[in-house]
């Protein structure tokens, strides 16, 4: 038996969404990190619990790259392609990259099964998987056999099999398994005979791969040489999550989560609800519209107040959100976008909020917004948009999607005395340019532009404040034209005002290159991975990727006017290039997909060498 | 056993922790001036809220708090303009979200009293959702329900508690809609604490008021109030003579009665038990096992929903008073008492958070251990 040294590998498992694929893939991940290679995942899933078995409507998968160098992505193509029926085979081979390795269990091709999966004829035996290595593995039988001693009925043996799966492919690529096989001790302590059988099957599947000549090689992926640090793995909601608790804590302000379960944002609330013994109150509204309503209800008290949805959730918040504009209080409004409109593709991921984010509200609304770019960064963005709302007093949008909640990555931890300083700074003392000893809600910092926040509960500054337009200073209703007209572009200038990082340029040669890809979110993984492909082909392209959406970074300007072309890639018919547009630059090519599906660096790549050829410009 | 079974007790109190128990006490001698803000009040001359602004400045000394502990919420309409005239913290927020912002407030904020001023339009209609929601999760809040059975800040369209047939410029034909009872609502929606009272009776006003905000958990007056404009005179007949015939008065342990009384204080006419419902009869002809000595107490809502469906929305017979005042545990209390206890069994350490799991450092090599 050969073992052969390799960078970087995709496997993708797959099979109806009760066979266990999201565990198995998040254990692969698992392992990979407890080796020390880098890694991003990808888990796809369908929005029905359970669709009908079988069927192609109800396949899950997860995609795991694992590497021994930084990657960026969870890879284009898998390399290798577990798949668990026929069903989870057709919607995936034609993914699976040429000369690939697929593995079937050849005893659920059954007639039946193949027809339910759509096949017109058995795909192991017409040929039509001849550019792939298939091997079939009896993976039911031989877990049925694996666990026959402990005496389970048929059903809940055949429950193991995607643990045989794990086992098989643990062997193929030397993964330690010790971390697994605690973990399915702790998982199942109140099962001790399911723990068993799902270590049995897991150590059936690695026996297989290490006694049978079926695999001739088993391949190994060194760790990788990540920078100095200590890491852990960690999707983005989680990430998310540790954020606002993180910016609670160096705020010293209570986290008030008002929130709706929604696809894909409910795990921010999983995650938070989990974390009671800090500062962090979770309430589960009726509605989004009271959820979004309690957490500014919260602000008002003094809490930071957090509200997380997806897009339909962003529309029916927006009311409230222009109240948070015109009462000039923090709140962060978390929008985990997915495929839209309406109901859309709940499971699938979109950049098409942006515009919403933006502009979605009744009148002249201005609010900052900020977009993490990969899952550990939702961490830092989170903080960033908590600086940003308490410091200026301003809801804030942060624009998450699936991919990023969903898909994971190793996260280097922060060093925790490094983390922003977030000061709320309420008001304690009269501030009436009168005299009167009153307090001016709307009497504002010079260089910020905030106005004086005092909060309830703080003697001698009893004020009044709502949603009908404010006299600049004092805060009391104002239907003066000329007030009305000052206060819409004063918060206006507050919102632009704000001091946000300058946009930083990776670009391989500045002196020569002359086109720049300007990404924002999820996209940086794809964007960055297949401009070092073009680096390595010779191909110099320079890549910016935005952090803050509203306002843009004061240099944005200056770095495109730096370019002859600026591809902009979205997942939306081109969103920020329409803003981009608007502030006069014409040099644009926006590149756009709507497929639900996370860019592939390839494509950019192929997609980036053609507009600079002139071929699709 | 989860930590939510009791309602929140202190050590060694016998009776449920009152509503305002977290909220700092004042100075002695507050006046009615001291919670009168600068803005001057724009209602319609003739207007009922002016009574029940004036009922409210009037009982908030006795309630002896911190007046900066003090906030009033409200929606949209003209009841919700009520905050701007009170010198307290306030916020005037959206069409229907008082509750949901209130919830917020009293869920981070212990120390405060939480008001909500809203009306039949806003409570009932755009925020009938929230309303029912704050009641069935027992928020600690107290919610002041104006309903004039009218839209006024809109000019005059019909609302959810109007007569059916009602004719305004919206149901020039009359209103097709059945309206709401809307302490029959309440009481469906788990309220632990539903009364009603007139804006022209300022002492049952003043009286249930204190009650309701020394109830711990939500608790709901509705508040007939007169709109001079679109409904002028809408509950007169609770006004002039012969209202006595309507109007039946809760008082908890005493039979229930209505009617101009005697010489000996008894009513010409007492509530009476009939099966499962209840009706009104002479004296003389009332069996005495059967008069209703009222409970607001009962755990039990059933009798309490009777006496909000002998209110008739023609208003033949009018229950005013505490329909019900029941010690259940209140939602906020709930929510911080898990975190308390949490944080107890796991004192919060951020860095502690964030290492948590599956750590590992690199340089150190952590390959192979398989």
């Amino acid at each position: 038996m050969n073992t052969e040294r390799i960078d970087r590998v995709v496997v993708r498992f797959a099979g109806d969404s009760g066979d266990g694929m999201q565990l198995v893939g998040d254990r692969f991940t698992g392992q990979a990190a407890a080796f020390g290679n880098d890694l991003a995942t990808f888990p796809n899933f369908p929005a029905e619990i359970r669709a009908p078995q079988g069927t192609v409507h109800g396949v899950s998968s997860f995609q795991v790259h694992f590497a021994s160098s930084d990657i960026l992505t969870p890879g284009d193509a898998p390399d290798v392609l577990v798949a668990m029926n026929p069903a989870a085979l057709r919607a995936n081979a034609a993914d699976v990259s040429v000369g690939g390795v697929v593995i079937v269990d050849p005893d659920e091709f059954t007639k039946r099964n193949i027809a339910k999966a759509g096949y017109v004829s058995d795909p192991l035996s017409d040929g039509s998987l001849a550019h792939l290595t298939v091997h079939q593995v009896t993976m039911g039988a031989l877990t049925l056999g694996a666990v026959s001693e402990l005496g389970l009925g048929r059903k809940e043996a055949l429950r193991c099999r995607n643990l045989f799966a794990l086992g098989l492919l643990s062997w193929m690529y030397g993964r330690p398994t010790e971390v697994v096989e605690d973990y399915l001790r702790k998982k199942f302590a109140k099962k001790p005979l399911v723990a068993q059988a799902n270590i049995l099957a897991f150590r059936a599947g690695w026996n297989f791969g290490e006694t049978t000549e079926m695999f001739a090689v088993s391949y190994e992926v060194p760790a990788a040489a990540l920078p100095e640090g200590t890491y852990r793995h960690v999707s983005g909601n989680a990430a998310l999550a540790l954020g606002i608790i993180a910016a609670g804590w160096v705020s010293g302000m209570k986290v008030v989560l008002g929130t709706y379960p929604i696809t894909p944002a409910s795990d921010i609330l999983h995650e938070l609800a989990k974390h009671k013994n800090f500062p962090v109150l979770t309430i589960q509204a009726e509605d989004e519209i009271s959820a979004v309503g309690a957490a500014l209800g919260a602000s008002f008290g003094g809490a930071l107040g957090v509200t997380t949805t997806s897009g339909p959730g962003l529309a029916l918040k927006s009311e409230t959100i222009g109240l948070a504009v015109m009462a000039e209080l923090p709140l962060l409004v978390v929008d985990v976008q997915r495929g839209g409109p309406s109901t859309g593709l709940p499971t699938k991921t979109e950049q098409a909020d942006l515009l919403q984010a933006m502009f979605g509200r009744h009148g002249e609304s201005p609010v900052a917004v900020v977009a993490p770019s990969t899952p550990a960064d939702c961490f830092d963005a989170a903080l960033e948009a908590v600086r940003i709302a308490v410091t200026y007093r301003t809801p804030v949008l942060l624009l998450s999607d699936g991919a990023l909640a969903n898909g994971a990555e190793p996260w280097r931890l922060p060093v925790i005395d490094q983390l922003p300083d977030i000061r709320p700074d309420f008001s304690t003392e009269p501030n009436a340019a009168d005299g009167s000893g009153t307090h001016w809600p709307y009497v504002r910092d010079q260089e910020t532009l905030a106005r004086a926040w005092a909060i309830p509960g703080t003697p001698g500054l009893e004020h009044r404040i709502g949603g009908l337009e404010k006299a600049a200073d004092t805060g009391a209703i104002s239907y003066d034209p000329a007030n009305h007209e000052f206060m819409v572009r004063l918060r206006q200038q507050k919102i632009a005002g704000i001091d946000v990082a300058d946009l930083d340029v990776h670009d391989p040669s500045p002196a020569t290159t002359r086109t720049l890809i300007l990404g924002w979110g999820s996209t940086y993984g794809p964007i960055q991975d297949a401009c070092r492909r073009l680096a390595a082909r010779g191909v110099p392209v320079a890549h910016a990727h935005l952090r803050h959406l509203n306002p843009f970074p004061a240099n944005l300007d200056d770095v495109l006017a730096r370019y002859e072309r600026v591809i902009v890639p979205e997942m939306n018919l081109g969103q920020l290039a329409l803003l981009l547009r608007g502030r006069g630059a014409t040099h644009l090519v926006s590149h756009t997909q709507v497929t639900g599906q996370p860019f592939k660096a390839g494509d950019l790549e192929a997609a980036f060498l053609a507009y600079m050829e002139g071929v699709a410009a | 056993m989860t930590t939510l079974d009791e309602p929140l007790q202190v050590e060694g109190e016998q009776q449920p922790l009152s509503g305002l128990a977290m909220v700092p006490r004042g100075p002695q001698g507050q006046k009615p001036a001291d919670y009168r803000s600068d803005q001057e009040v724009r209602w319609c001359p003739g207007c009922g809220d002016y009574i029940i602004l004036n009922t409210v400045q009037a009982m908030l000394p006795a309630l002896g708090l911190k007046k900066e502990n003090l906030v009033f919420v409200s929606g949209i309409g003209c009841s919700s303009r009520f905050p701007y005239y009170l010198d307290t913290y306030g916020m005037h927020s959206i069409h229907g979200r008082a509750p949901a912002i209130a919830t917020g407030l009293a869920v981070a904020r212990p120390d405060l009293s939480v008001w909500v001023i809203t009306g039949d339009g806003d409570a009932l209609s755009i925020g009938g959702n929230h309303l029912i929601h704050a009641l069935r999760r027992n928020v600690n809040i107290t919610i002041l329900l104006f309903n004039n059975r009218v839209y006024g800040l809109t000019k005059g369209q019909y609302s959810p508690t109007s007569n059916q047939g009602m004719v305004t410029k919206s149901s020039p034909l009359g209103a097709p809609d059945a309206p709401f009872n809307p302490v029959s609502l309440a009481l469906g929606a788990e309220a632990s604490f539903v009364a009603r009272a007139l804006d022209s009776d300022r002492e049952g006003l003043a009286e249930v008021l204190s009650r309701a905000a020394e109830h711990r958990g939500a608790a709901l007056v509705e508040i007939y109030q007169n709109c001079p404009i679109f409904n002028n005179g809408a509950f007169d007949v609770l006004k002039e003579p012969g209202s006595e015939r309507r109007l039946i008065k809760l008082a908890a342990g005493s039979p229930l009665g209505l009617g101009e009384p005697d010489d000996q204080g008894r009513h010409s006419h007492l509530v009476v038990r009939d099966g499962g419902t209840l009706r009104v009869v002479a004296r003389d002809e009332a069996d005495p096992a059967q008069v209703l000595i009222h409970d607001p107490a009962d755990p039990d809502p059933t009798t309490a929903f009777a006496l909000s469906r002998l209110s008739a929305q023609d208003l033949s017979y009018v229950v005013t008073g505490v329909f019900r005042a029941v010690s259940r545990p209140a939602y906020d209390d709930d929510v911080r008492r898990q975190g308390e206890i949490a944080a107890e069994a796991s004192p919060p350490d951020l860095e502690d958070l964030i290492f948590a799991g599956d750590v590992w450092s690199v340089p150190t090599h952590r390959g192979a251990s398989a």
